[in-house]
Formats: structure tokens, sequence, C-alpha cells
């Protein structure tokens, strides 16, 4: 359900329809060939209704007009006020359309008329040609946004790289650990289950903090380093507020979710496999790559499958370590879900990922089977 | 060479085997295996036959003592490259490949050609009667048609010896006196020196050409079934194959190969062959196999004794019946059905034994 609501979301356009019904009835009228602002009709109808609209639904309407072209908001504000004016002075207006212009000059400037065919329908697809740095020219044509603007499809190859670099390294660090842990007798594996696990009952931020004071310039990694000479003192290493940071603090985090899923299939592998395969002639690094390894796989791609899920979708380690330059999709979709209040482009953002990550499932299926996955 | 080496193919040659550095799990161990033959080793779980197996596959070092194959000491020689065939326990297929895959395996890390290992893998499937099981997996074949390819694995790479170990155990009955008698005859045909760990007497009696019985980490006995089982050198060995009656008593006196013991608790004087005892006084136990007892007779007059039966179980072929003799009520007797038994329970009854028959070992404390 929640995920439906948000699909649906991010192609809504209904709400600014009930703010304006008959002007965009009316301006759907208007022919722009022939007549280069808009007909009286419809200057009459946005008059009428922003005089007798609710304020709220007027306000939520210009965050939404504000999305397709800058200056729409101010434009209203200023024009209501001066149209709530006039109405309790009772003044009817001989041409609306003069009267407006006359109010403000942005009244005659078509790119604002051009603008709203965007809001006219009740779906939209603005919000996710936004998500990748697209918007809407005044004919309508799909163009880049503005090059500062761009930020939207550096930051999705960025997420995907950082998936795919803290997928790698924790199947490299994990796959170790986890076959010391299926392998150790068991009072030695108990206590490192116990540090693989602590770090789970650790609060997120409390490990992602500690990270902050372990690679920062005057911390703890970048000191010890400086005394042992490695390093000279002005040659501290930047480790953190950048991809570094985010990469190393993220690997950290999600490292238990590739150990268990591999120790979970390592554990049921019998010992007797490689025995057999060196009793037959294969020598121990042989007899790993041929029998061993094979019978990991499911391990390693349920492991694999679910590092790169959730680190796709991480956001408060890369908010918080990430600065500037490491911040990923997820820190995206959260401020605009709390600060600017964009939920359409939070929803088509979200809808993206989704996608992304149902295309990764299905790529996921193709080469490896989803039937060789095991969890446990 | 002479010719006693030249017989002796695998040699255990005062072996022991620690794992903690305190108990010995095996002891002093000498044993001789001669080429082609098939050796068992039997005992009791934690007796040191497996941990024996594994020094000779080379997944265990001996803490003392030094393993001879073919003459060349192979303490030093790791486990891949010995040559050794082995049917583990619970076959250790390779579950992601094939049958084929499995039974390639071992040729193709010798580099064989791709010829030569088509070939090799059918001639093997062949001879377990799995040709046509080729390309499916371990786990679309059943219990003996793994164990199957486990053998024909273990064999497929022309090892210079085949160790088994409790291969059978996870078969049922039927399907394990099956496969008894097919590893023999595939021993018989293709003549490779196979060592074989069982806990089960059955099938070590029926397979093997000779048994070494472990017990504590010691050979109690190596010797041919018969012997095992007619002319046991000791307690454990009585007991542990095969049904035997047991009593124990005092020496009393002894003429050459025969001794004569007071039976516990006064119960009578038995005559009996001195197998394994000390001297007048001492404590030992006597054994004697349940069908080598006869009912109703007094035999020659010597070992006379009367019982009283306590119960009758019909066998169809033979009529087990237990009696109370001697102060013992849990003596068995085996009657073969020859139509002419009709004792009841509660019955007196007389009966006698051979003093061959009976043996005077070792006392167990």
């Amino acid at each position: 359900m929640p995920i439906g609501d948000m699909l649906l979301r991010s192609v809504d356009d209904s709400q600014i329809n009930t703010v304006f019904p008959r002007t965009f009835e009316e301006y759907n009228k208007w022919n722009r060939d022939v007549e280069e602002l808009p007909p009286e009709e419809v200057y009459r109808t946005l008059f009428e209704e922003l005089a007798t609209g609710e304020k709220i639904q007027i306000g939520r309407a210009l965050t939404r007009m504000n999305y397709s072209k800058s200056g729409w908001k101010s434009l209203i504000k200023k024009t209501s006020r001066e149209i709530k004016k006039m109405t309790k002075k009772g003044i009817v207006p001989e041409s609306y359309k003069e009267t407006l212009i006359e109010i403000n000059n942005d009244w005659g400037d078509p790119t604002f008329w051009y603008s709203m065919a965007q809001m006219v329908n009740k779906q939209t697809p603005i919000y996710y040609w936004n998500a990748i740095d697209r918007t809407y020219d005044q004919n309508q044509n799909v163009i880049m946004q503005d090059e500062k603007r761009r930020i939207y499809v550096q930051t999705w190859f960025k997420t995907l790289k950082v998936s795919v670099y803290v997928t790698f390294f924790c199947l490299v660090l994990g796959f170790p650990v986890a076959h010391l842990l299926a392998n150790l007798p068991l009072r030695y594996s108990n206590l490192l289950m116990i540090f693989v696990l602590l770090p789970f009952w650790t609060s997120l931020l409390v490990r992602t903090t500690a990270w902050i004071v372990m690679l920062q310039q005057k911390g703890v990694i970048n000191g010890v380093l400086v005394w042992l000479g490695i390093l000279s003192d002005d040659g501290r290493l930047q480790m953190v507020y950048n991809e570094t940071g985010t990469l190393i603090a993220m690997t950290q985090i999600l490292l238990p979710f590739m150990i268990l899923p591999l120790y979970s299939v390592m554990k049921v592998i019998p010992k007797s496999h490689m025995r057999a395969a060196q009793n037959l002639g294969a020598k121990p690094a042989m007899a790993f790559w041929r029998v061993y390894l094979p019978q990991t796989i499911p391990g390693m791609s349920a492991g694999g499958l679910l590092v790169f899920v959730l680190a796709i979708g991480y956001f408060i380690t890369p908010e918080l370590v990430g600065g500037k330059d490491g911040k990923l999709i997820g820190s995206w979709i959260a401020f605009h879900l709390k600060t600017t209040l964009n939920w359409g482009l939070c929803a088509a953002l979200g809808a993206i990922l989704l996608a992304v990550m149902l295309v990764f499932y299905w790529l996921y299926n193709k080469i490896v089977g989803i039937d060789n996955i095991k969890l446990g | 060479m002479n010719s006693e080496s030249e017989k002796t193919f695998v040699k255990f040659e005062k072996i022991d085997k620690s794992y903690d550095g305190e108990v010995l799990v095996v002891k002093n161990l000498n044993l001789d295996i001669a080429k082609g033959e098939f050796v068992t080793m039997l005992g009791p779980s934690g007796s040191g036959k497996t941990t024996t197996l594994m020094m000779l596959a080379g997944f265990e070092t001996p803490t003392n003592g030094e393993i001879y194959l073919d003459g060349m000491p192979i303490s030093k020689i790791p486990p891949y490259e010995r040559e050794i065939g082995m049917v583990f326990q619970n076959y250790a297929l390779f579950p992601h490949m094939t049958v084929q895959e499995n039974l390639a395996f071992p040729l193709e890390v010798r580099k064989l050609s791709k010829e030569d290992t088509k070939t090799k893998v059918q001639k093997a499937l062949d001879m377990v009667e799995l040709g046509d099981f080729g390309t499916r997996f371990p786990a679309q074949l059943s219990g003996g048609q793994q164990q199957r390819v486990a053998l024909a694995r273990a064999l497929v790479f022309e090892p210079r010896l085949v160790l088994m170990d409790e291969p059978l155990g996870a078969l049922d009955k039927n399907l394990r006196e099956q496969m008894q008698y097919e590893i023999k005859h595939i021993h018989d045909r293709i003549g490779i020196t196979v060592v074989y760990v069982t806990h089960d007497q059955s099938e070590a009696l029926t397979m093997s050409n000779r048994i070494a019985v472990f017990n504590d980490g010691v050979v109690q006995q190596l010797s041919t079934p018969d012997i095992l089982y007619e002319k046991p050198e000791n307690s454990f060995v009585a007991q542990f194959i095969g049904e035997n009656n047991r009593m124990t008593g005092t020496i009393k006196s002894i003429e050459n190969d025969y001794c004569s013991v007071d039976l516990e608790n006064g119960a009578g004087v038995v005559k009996a062959l001195k197998v394994n005892v000390g001297g007048v006084g001492d404590k030992t136990q006597l054994s004697v196999r349940p069908e080598r007892v006869s009912l109703g007779s007094e035999g020659n007059g010597e070992n006379v004794f009367t019982g009283k039966v306590e119960e009758l179980i019909y066998l169809g072929d033979h009529i087990r019946v237990r009696l109370d003799v001697c102060g013992n009520n849990e003596f068995i007797v085996k009657v073969p059905n020859e139509g002419s038994f009709n004792y009841k329970e509660g019955d007196s009854i007389k009966l006698n034994w051979n003093p061959n028959d009976i043996r005077a070992l070792d006392p167990v404390n």
C-alpha cells in the first residue's frame, strides 16, 4: 500500500486541478498559434478562482507551480493580494486581462502561460524528468536542466558505484571471516560471532559517528599514521566527509549482512568435501577453488544482493560521513521529503530506485537464478 | 628383497597417535597388509579405527612411528600425492557437479586428455552399473546409487589402494547387504587392496580376507573371519564377534592344553581349553558359543550340567533357548529346528559341551 501510494504520488498532479479547474478548462481552449496571450476568459476565471479560493489550497498549488517555472509563487501571491483588496472594495474590472497585467507585468509574459500547460493534466511526468536532471522548455520539449542544477544523474551513478564497491569490499572482507566462523572450534567461533553481531546491537548513529572520530584529519587513524612516521603532520589523509569515508563506514556497517548468509551456507558444507577433493589429487588451493567456492555461491549471492539493496538506498551514513561529495540518492530523497516538501520528486526518485533494484534483481535471476539464494 | 617384504604392501610400524598430547587414541599399532588384500578394521566407536584410516589417507599425522606404502615411508607425503582412493562415510560427493563431473574431477586434476577422461569415467560408471546416470546430480540419486558413485570415484583414477570409512552406514539393511556383495565382487574382479572400516561385525565377516579388531587404540586380534569367530584370543574379541555365553571362575588346575575352572558361587567345575590365562588361582572368563552346546545328552561325560528352561524363542530355522545354568540365567543355546525339540519353559534339562569349544580367556574387570 505505501509503495502504491508512493508510485501514484510520483505522477499525481490532481491537487492543482482542484484549485484552478475552470481556469484550466478555459486555458485548454487557447490557440497559441493565433493569440500571443490567452483569451480574456482565462484571465477572468483565474481572477475569480484566486478571489474565491482557499488560501491553504492556493498555497499548496503555488509550490507545485514553482516546480514548472520559478517566479510563479511570488507572482500569484502578489496578484491575489491585489485581487483580495479589489473584491473588498467591490470593484469588478472591465477587462480582467488588462487589470491583471496592470497588477503585474509578468501576466503579459507568455512563458508563464506556456509553463501552465504542464499543470493542466491530472498526471504529470515532470517529477521523473526532474529526477534525471531534465525539465521542459516553453514549447513543452524535454531539455537538460541548467548546468548548475544538474545533480541527480551524477548522484545516481555515484550511488550505483558506491553500492557496487561496498558489495565488493563486503564480499572480500566477509568471506574469510565467515569461513573462520564456520570452521573454528565452537568456543572460538562463538566469540567471533559476538564480535560480528556486536555492531548489530549498537546504534547506527553511534557507529557512524565513531567512524568520524576514527577517520577525521585529527582522528585516530591519521594520528597513529603520523606517530608511526608513515605520514607527515601536514600530509594527513582526508578520509571522511568524502566518498572514501562513505565507502569505509558503509562497508563496516553492512558487513554483517554479508557474513551471516555466507556463514549459514558454509556451516553446512561438510568438511569431508575438502578432504575428498585432496584425496582425489587436488592441491588445497585447487580443492578450494573447484569444490568449496562453488558451494558458497548461494551465500555469496544472498549476501551480495542484501548488501547491494541496502547500500543503494542508504542515507544516514552517507549523510553524516559523506560530506558534500559522498552524498547518495537516499540523502536527496530525505532532503526533499523533509526540507523542500517536494513529495512528488521524492516519490519519483524512490520509484526510480525501486525500478533499478528490480532490474538488478531480474539480472541476478537471469545470471545466478533466484532459487540459488540461501539466507539460512 | 625377501618374500616377506614383497608381500607387505601397507605397513604400520609402531604407530602412536594422540590428539591432545595426553591420551593415546592409537597405541603401538603394528599392521601389515598384503597387496590385493581386503582388510577390515572392526571395533566400537572411539576405538581408533577411523583415526588409523585417516593417518593412512594423510589427513592425520602419526605422533610416533611410520607408515609404509609399497616400501616407502609416506608420513611426509601430502594426501593429494598419495594416490589413495577413499570412500567417505557420507560419500562426500560434490553437490554442484554432475555424476560425470564428480568422476572426472580426479582425472582433470591429473591433467588427463578429454577423451581419456571420458572413456575412463564411462568405464567406471558401467562398473557400478550406473552408465546412464552420468548427467544427474548427486541429490537426484538414491542412497545406494550415491554410494556406488562414491565407489566409482574412488576407483576411477586407479589408485594404489582404496580406503572405505563406514561406507554403508547410511543405507538400509537390505541395500547394505547387497552393496556388501557388490563391493566384494568389485574387489575380486580388479584385485585392488582395500582397507575397510566398520563397526558392523557381520559386514566385516562377509567381506574381509582379514579383520583387525580394534579396542581402546589397540589391535586385539588380526585374523581371518573364521579364526576370529572360532578362536578368539581374548574376551573382548569373543564378546564383540558373534554371540557367546560367559562364565567367570578361578583356575583350579592346568593339564597340558586344558584347565579346570571353579565357577563363581560354587556352581561347578568346567574343563576348558586354555587360551589366554595366568596360572593356578588366577581369575578367568570362559566363553562358549550358543551353537556348540548340546541339549538332552551327556556326550562323553565331560562338562555335563543341568539347567532350567527360562524362555523359548522360535526363530524358524532354529530355536533359541534361554537357560539358567551354573548360576547364569542368561545362558543361550541355539537348537537347530529338526522337529524333535519338545521341551517347555520350566523344564529341567541336561546339557553338555566339548572342552575344545569352551575357551578360558582373560578376565574382564
